[in-house]
């Protein structure tokens, strides 16, 4: 367990050594630093502001210069600032990350609950009405695209029948929680229809399989019944390739619920990683992309913990090397 | 038991949230949300708008395009003596002029504006680690003398007709921001209207900030201080929605009052809202000093001949393009200035939709072949240029694939190559890089001279770190001459006779193709009145104290 551990967090530095290099000289390479974008829009800069500006946002710094000083900084603790924001970047990003978090927190179980549901519902009923039905929602919520299904609850719930705002935060600050509940609905309902179907169909496979082996026609000839044998015996089983579908998601939604943020104003991760990327805020997007990255690392070994608690003869050692 | 609650929690949620018929706070959508709110750190839209309720500048056009103060007692002019021309000393012609600050002007916290204001921002402007982005005013002011608490002399390096406009100039509260700048580079930073931006006495217009929810919103409230009349409301948040079909649902659903015409929606959008719509709001489409055009890239052998370039804007149809596309909003530019401006000149040579005259010329051009709808030269080479544009940007995308369709029909090629905004702005128009055309939009002041984008001495280069606007080119020392003489004529006659010949030489040269002036489209809620689109680069929240809810 200690040497997994070890190997796992060795492996977690490694990638995010080698990803902070690419992301930085992948930004770095993007054509247009921020002062030229400023040049484009205000005629007063001259080119004595331009010289001035580059030196002090070290811009006029070779890529790997510049790179090197940052990570000798993020070793000492010291990230930077936002350009964008003109602020720390961990205090920016942690504030993105709480609300994300939020948003996260409640569409996940939401999205689980509803993939579960109809997964298992469609694996019982094989080639019957109900599974055609699961699957065509599943389909309609992995195909929608995201961007035309938030506009549309916008537009039944908040702009047609008036149930619920279309922002998903309040207009004042001094809002209460359930206001603040209220508010998050639709932005919930979104992220969880669009990730549910994906999840759904997984369950729907995995559960088909389960049903089919030895040990479930063994439980069901001993007596044990039909609601027993799903859930103590086939979906435990079933769920260990869901798991692995819900351990990529958690880094991808921690960072990619960039549509949905956008269009309900929420100002999460996706949406502060996308204006770090297109503003050229070197510090943010670096940190943001390598946050993301540690998020998934840990999901994934969060995942691993999952598989050994799920099947026994799962052990960490047989997870990192070639059992998995 | 359990069931009832969580029922009653329920329904609680469903409900819509109460107390959407206030009329003392009003919620005001836009798509972009200020990097900072320092006064003179960086150059943005949202953060002129956010602003404009809590500070007011020195001098600033008003909705009449006239110069006016906001924080002075009275306009300095030579006339009144509050100006005065003299002598640099290295010997130039100068101008010292003289301001007071308001007697009435408070800090929000009580403090009144002093000229110990004035001269730290003068500092802070100064300072090359400052942060500031444009610091050509500051160099301009050779001196600046404080006379007492109130009035203060700058004292500029040059006499041109604006001597007396410093509304780049933005007064910063001493006792507060004073020890941030104790490391000068560090400022940008740590200045309280970035790590304090909720404190009182960084303000001291007729509202005040008092929550920011970065990326989402910012509040704020009446300032006690304020030296005018009371604002009609207690509480104004400005929201922030990026999206504007989601902006627009916003607005449709109450959960904002009003979009910002500034930052708000396209004009197609909101042509389309209108005609679903119109009874529900009032709209008002303000053309102004947005000049949509296309830049020619004049050292494209092609483009090099002028009378290309006058066949290119003979075969498009303008007015039809701006009838069927904008519902004739937008009205056609012949020029760079806008007929709303004092100095615009109806004499300059046009060119109206006549295929047959750029056809013409076009022969004349030696482009008198045509192989498959396309001309050639004498050398077989084709008439193919490319267009660039902001992909993504609907109105633009689609008056482009107009102008091809245009253009093919006196056998001229245009390939469409757009860039994201960020490459072509960044890159592709800033550094030169477009082959042949580039369209995009100027945003300029009242009578704003051209030196950035027309003087040869502008055009961007690697030796002058691709500062400079002219883009297209462009050298004619007899537009060169123009700009510096109309700079420096003070006599309105005079300088409209200079603004007339400066007009004829562009249209002549045509190094850009002149579309159309943009249209902002505002949309009032019929209870909201008293915002005055300006058409200009000064937004409708210097005015906010004259906003009021309709009887």
């Amino acid at each position: 367990m200690t040497r997994f551990l070890l190997v796992r967090l060795v492996q977690a530095l490694a990638v995010l050594a080698v990803m902070s290099f690419l992301v930085h000289a992948l930004i770095g390479l993007m054509p247009g630093d921020p002062i030229d974008l400023a040049i484009s829009s205000d005629p007063r800069l001259t080119s004595a502001d331009v010289v001035r500006l580059k030196a002090l946002h070290g811009l006029d710094r070779p890529l790997a210069e510049r790179y090197a000083a940052w990570a000798g900084a993020a070793l000492g603790g010291d990230f930077g600032y936002s350009r964008l924001t003109a602020r720390p970047v961990l205090e920016v990003l942690g504030e993105a990350l709480g609300r994300t978090a939020l948003l996260m927190g409640l569409a996940f179980p939401v999205s689980l609950a509803l993939a579960l549901a109809a997964g298992i519902a469609a694996a019982l009923n094989p080639n019957r009405p109900i599974d055609y039905a699961v699957n065509l929602l599943c389909f309609a919520g992995i195909s929608a695209p995201p961007f035309w299904l938030a506009l549309m609850a916008i537009l039944l719930f908040s702009v047609m029948l008036g149930w619920f705002p279309a922002s998903a935060v309040p207009a004042s600050g001094d809002a209460g929680i359930s206001e603040r509940l209220h508010h998050l609905v639709l932005p919930v309902a979104t992220l969880a229809a669009l990730s549910a179907g994906g999840v759904a169909r997984h369950v729907r496979a995995a559960m088909r399989e389960a049903l089919r082996q030895d040990h479930i026609r063994t439980a069901r000839a001993k007596g044990l019944s039909r609601i027993g044998t799903v859930y103590r015996h086939a979906l435990r089983n079933a769920m260990i390739p869901v798991v692995t579908v819900l351990a990529l998601d958690m880094g991808a939604l921690l960072s990619g619920a960039l549509v949905t943020e956008l269009m309900y104003g929420y100002p999460g991760m996706g949406k502060l990683l996308f204006d770090a990327v297109m503003g050229n805020d070197y510090n943010l997007a670096l940190v943001g992309l390598l946050f993301a990255t540690l998020m998934t690392l840990a999901a994934n070994l969060a995942a691993d913990g999952v598989y050994a608690a799920l099947d026994p003869r799962i052990g960490f050692g047989t997870v990192s090397g070639e059992a998995l | 038991m359990l069931r009832l609650t969580l029922i009653a929690a329920a329904l609680a949620l469903l409900l819509p949230s109460a107390g959407a018929g206030a009329r003392d706070r009003l919620v005001i959508g836009m798509t972009q949300f200020p990097s900072t709110l320092h006064p003179s750190i960086d150059s943005m839209l949202a953060k002129s708008y956010v602003l404009g309720m809590a500070r007011r500048p020195f001098t600033v056009h008003g909705p009449d395009w006239k110069l006016r103060c906001m924080l002075c007692t009275e306009l300095p002019t030579l006339a009144n003596g509050g100006a005065v021309r003299e002598r640099t000393p290295d010997g130039r012609d100068g101008v010292a002029v003289t301001y007071e600050i308001r007697p009435d002007a408070r800090w929000g916290d009580g403090r009144p504006v002093t000229t110990a204001d004035v001269r730290f921002a003068f500092e802070v402007g100064r300072h090359p680690q400052s942060g500031v982005a444009s610091a050509e005013l500051y160099r301009r002011i050779w001196k600046l003398e404080i006379h007492d608490d109130r009035r203060f002399t700058f004292h500029v390096d040059r006499v041109t007709f604006d001597y007396n406009s410093v509304g780049d100039f933005e007064v910063l509260p001493a006792h507060l921001e004073r020890e941030a700048f104790a490391e000068p580079a560090e400022y940008r930073n740590r200045t309280r209207y970035d790590t304090d931006p909720t404190n009182p006495g960084l303000y001291f217009g007729p509202y005040r900030i008092t929550r920011v929810t970065p990326g989402a919103s910012i509040e704020l409230a009446r300032n006690p201080t304020w030296w005018g009349g009371p604002a009609a409301f207690g509480t104004v948040i400005v929201r922030i929605v990026e999206n504007t079909a989601a902006l627009e649902a916003n607005l449709r659903s109450g959960a904002i009052d009003y979009i910002a015409g500034e930052l708000g929606l396209t004009l197609d959008q909101a042509l389309a809202l209108e005609t679903r719509k119109g009874g529900e709001y009032d709209f008002v489409y303000k053309a102004g000093l947005v000049y949509e055009h296309i830049d020619l890239n004049l050292d494209n052998p092609i483009l090099g001949d002028v009378r290309v370039r006058r066949a290119l804007l003979h075969a498009v149809d303008r007015g039809t393009i701006s009838e069927r596309l904008f519902a004739g909003r937008q009205p056609v530019a012949h020029g760079a200035v806008s007929p709303l401006d004092w100095v615009h000149s109806a004499e300059a040579p046009r060119y109206p939709y006549d295929p047959r005259a750029a056809a013409a010329l076009l022969d004349e051009a030696g482009w008198d072949r045509i192989e498959d709808g396309v001309r050639i030269d004498r050398k077989g080479r084709p008439l193919r240029l490319e267009i660039g544009t902001t992909a993504g940007n609907r109105s633009r995308e689609t008056v482009q694939q107009v102008l091809q369709s245009q253009w093919r029909e006196v056998g001229i090629d245009a390939v469409i190559r757009n860039q994201p905004a960020r490459v072509f702005f960044g890159d592709t128009v800033s550094k030169r890089k477009f082959r042949a055309m580039a369209m995009f939009a100027w945003l300029s002041s009242p009578e704003s001279v051209p030196r950035s984008t027309l003087h040869s001495g502008m055009i961007p280069t690697a030796g002058n770190n691709w500062s400079g606007q002219n883009y297209t080119g462009y050298r004619n020392a007899a537009m060169d001459s123009l700009i510096d003489r109309i700079e420096v004529e003070l006599d309105r006659d005079g300088r409209r006779t200079l603004w007339a010949e400066l007009q004829a030489l562009y249209a002549r040269d045509l190094p850009a193709l002149p579309l159309y002036f943009r249209a902002t489209p505002y949309i009032f809620p019929k209870w909201l009145k008293g915002i005055v689109p300006t058409g200009h680069q000064h937004t409708t929240t210097l005015w906010i104290e004259d906003w009021r809810v309709a009887e």
